[in-house]
């Protein structure tokens, strides 16, 4: 117990930055994610065929082991923080991309129908209509892709992105368990605290008057 | 230009080679069995389905070379699932077309108010969610809706078909004061019979893809086209409106007792007596009708007058022979008088229609007879 009361006088700054460093790598991948599985779930919803082969080859990706993915990025973009988040990145688009596909599909067709019916523009249908009551199923997906993340990025520190990967590894190699419960369990909190929020923010994005009726979604 | 004029060809096999022409104003209504097409040719109108062939015009412009997005937005468009979008308020929803078109928030608010009037609903239902109304609610404001941008013509598919027989009464009871209140030319899709006699001004009768008979309840009714016709409208429709019993003359009994006006008090009253009425149509001797006397006037007058002529009342209620019974009926219900004599066009009395006649009618409707029509009761 002294040590790691003394591990914290000692690393405390160091420890807040490793684990800024971590929910940057993580945010920063998501975010991409959100910008990418998004536009491209509704794209698949717009296809006829080829809807199941692009989801059924993003859920291979999503097989390979994150530290060969991690790994493979090394001879084209080197080491650091940008090989980490472009492979998390890779990592965070399937659960967004199925959940925003299933989340638009599901949207009861006669609304799509109504919709067009009244004279909507695609663009106005995706905005007016899709997006808004997928919204909370896209937002599961945020989520989970989100938690994931936050665990795969402790990776990040095998290619030099940092990250509270860094104690973990340290500890693991020098055998000092005050490293890796310092590594470990801010990820673990700061998984839990994410995947809260989230389901703060999902809660909040349901549209008011879906929220006593999801049936009809 | 105010005809709003229609003609569809269409050349694939879901709907063939279909012309028609659409008044303006008037209500339309397209019934078939499921797959004949009716929904098919009422989605080519906004271009929901593009006709493969053929051409449409509302207003002398052909719909094919518009912009289908305009085009719908100035179409109205009500569906039977209602299709009201949860995630907005039931003022959001009446005036999307209005939002679509860029207009002033402002004018939208007030229209959603002025709209909710129409139906009896008051300010508070604008920022409710759709799921806390009713059914019949729902399609009210789905209905508003489609009337929000004001278009000239609405179509309508099936929109009363998911609510419940009392709903639906009175939904289409109101909906047919609206349409004939703002004057909208509206093509409605039902496969309900009796819906469309009660709202449509013309019924177009599609079957696999083709228009078997365009006409006004009436003249379905009256005349069925084909074996098809007839049995989609219903053996038990048909007996209602009785083609055999639809004019006057058929139901009317052919000897009214009458009197000429020359003949004596005493003459009428014998013969009130012998044929037990208490009182008489008056004709001149080539038996055109010129009114009537009754028993009580001639009990009053007596002393003062020797003939008929002198006590006849002329003010009465006369049809022609070739009206509808209908039309009779009703005079005789609503201004409570005991029977209508007949006439023709000239004037001649020709025969009766008393209450017993009406009798007649009445049980004939229910049991269905033929032979009750041919007792004269008088």
């Amino acid at each position: 117990m002294t040590t790691l009361i003394e591990f914290l006088q000692i690393n405390w700054l160091e420890t807040l930055y490793k684990a800024w460093e971590h929910l940057y790598i993580s945010l920063i991948a998501v975010l991409l994610g959100i910008s990418v599985a998004i536009p491209l779930g509704i794209v698949l919803t717009r296809m006829k065929k080829g809807a199941g082969f692009v989801i059924g080859f993003v859920n291979i990706v999503q097989t390979f082991p994150s530290l060969a993915v991690l790994a493979f990025f090394i001879p084209f973009l080197g080491v650091g923080k940008l090989p980490a988040i472009v492979a998390l990145f890779f990592y965070s688009v399937l659960p967004i991309l199925r959940n925003t596909y299933t989340g638009i599909k599901g949207v009861n067709p006669n609304l799509l129908e109504s919709g067009k019916g009244l004279g909507m523009t695609n663009w106005e249908r995706i905005f007016l209509v899709e997006l808004p009551l997928s919204l909370p199923v896209i937002m599961a997906g945020i989520r989970t892709s989100s938690v994931y993340l936050i665990g795969w990025a402790t990776l990040a520190s095998f290619i030099g992105g940092g990250g509270l990967g860094d104690y973990i590894f340290i500890g693991l190699n020098l055998y000092q368990p005050a490293y890796i419960i310092f590594g470990a369990v801010p990820v673990t909190l700061m998984a839990v605290l994410i995947d809260y929020l989230f389901a703060k923010i999902e809660q909040k994005v349901t549209p008011k008057g879906i929220k006593g009726i999801k049936e009809t979604v | 230009m105010e005809n709003v004029s229609k003609t569809y060809k269409g050349g694939k096999n879901a709907v063939k080679n279909i012309n028609l022409e659409i008044k303006k104003g008037e209500f339309i209504c397209f019934i078939g069995p499921s797959g004949c097409g009716k929904t098919t040719t009422m989605k080519m109108i906004n271009r929901l389905i593009e006709p493969s062939g053929g051409a449409i015009y509302i207003n002398g412009e052909n719909i094919l070379h518009k912009n289908p997005i305009e085009l719908r937005r100035h179409i109205g468009y009500v569906i039977q699932s209602i299709g009201l979008f949860p995630h907005m308020t039931i003022s959001e929803n009446i005036t999307l077309v209005p939002k679509l078109l860029k207009w002033k928030e402002k004018k939208r608010q007030e229209k959603a108010k002025e709209l909710l009037k129409l139906v009896d609903m008051g300010p508070e239902y604008l920022d409710r969610y759709p799921h806390e109304l009713s059914g019949g609610q729902q399609q009210r404001i789905g209905v508003l809706r489609a009337l929000a941008a004001n278009p000239p013509l609405i179509l309508m598919d099936e929109p009363f078909g998911a609510l419940d027989p009392i709903t639906r009464d009175s939904l289409q009871e109101e909906f047919k004061n609206l349409q004939k209140t703002l004057d909208k030319t509206i093509v409605f899709v039902t496969h309900d019979m009796d819906e469309a006699i009660k709202l449509a001004d013309r019924i177009v009768i599609l079957k696999d893809g083709e228009i078997v008979q365009v006409g006004t309840p009436d003249e379905i009714l009256r005349n069925p086209k084909n074996e098809f016709v007839e049995e989609f409208i219903g053996k038990e429709r048909l007996i209602q409106t009785r083609p055999n019993v639809e004019l006057v003359r058929q139901i009317m009994n052919k000897n009214p007792i009458s009197i000429t006006e020359d003949k004596s008090l005493s003459d009428a009253i014998a013969l009130m007596k012998e044929k037990r009425v208490d009182s008489l149509l008056v004709v001149d001797e080539n038996n055109q009708l010129k009114g009537y006397v009754d028993i009580e006037t001639i009990d009053e007058k007596r002393k003062k007058a020797s003939t008929i002529k002198d006590l006849l009342i002329t003010d009465l209620y006369k049809v022609q022979a070739d009206t509808m019974i209908r039309d009779t009926v009703q005079k005789i219900l609503k201004r409570g008088v005991k029977y209508v004599p007949v006439v023709d066009e000239t004037n001649h009395l020709v025969g009766i229609v008393t209450r017993a006649s009406l009798v007649d009618i009445v049980y004939d409707s229910i049991w269905g007879t033929d032979d009750a029509l041919i007792t004269t009761i008088s």
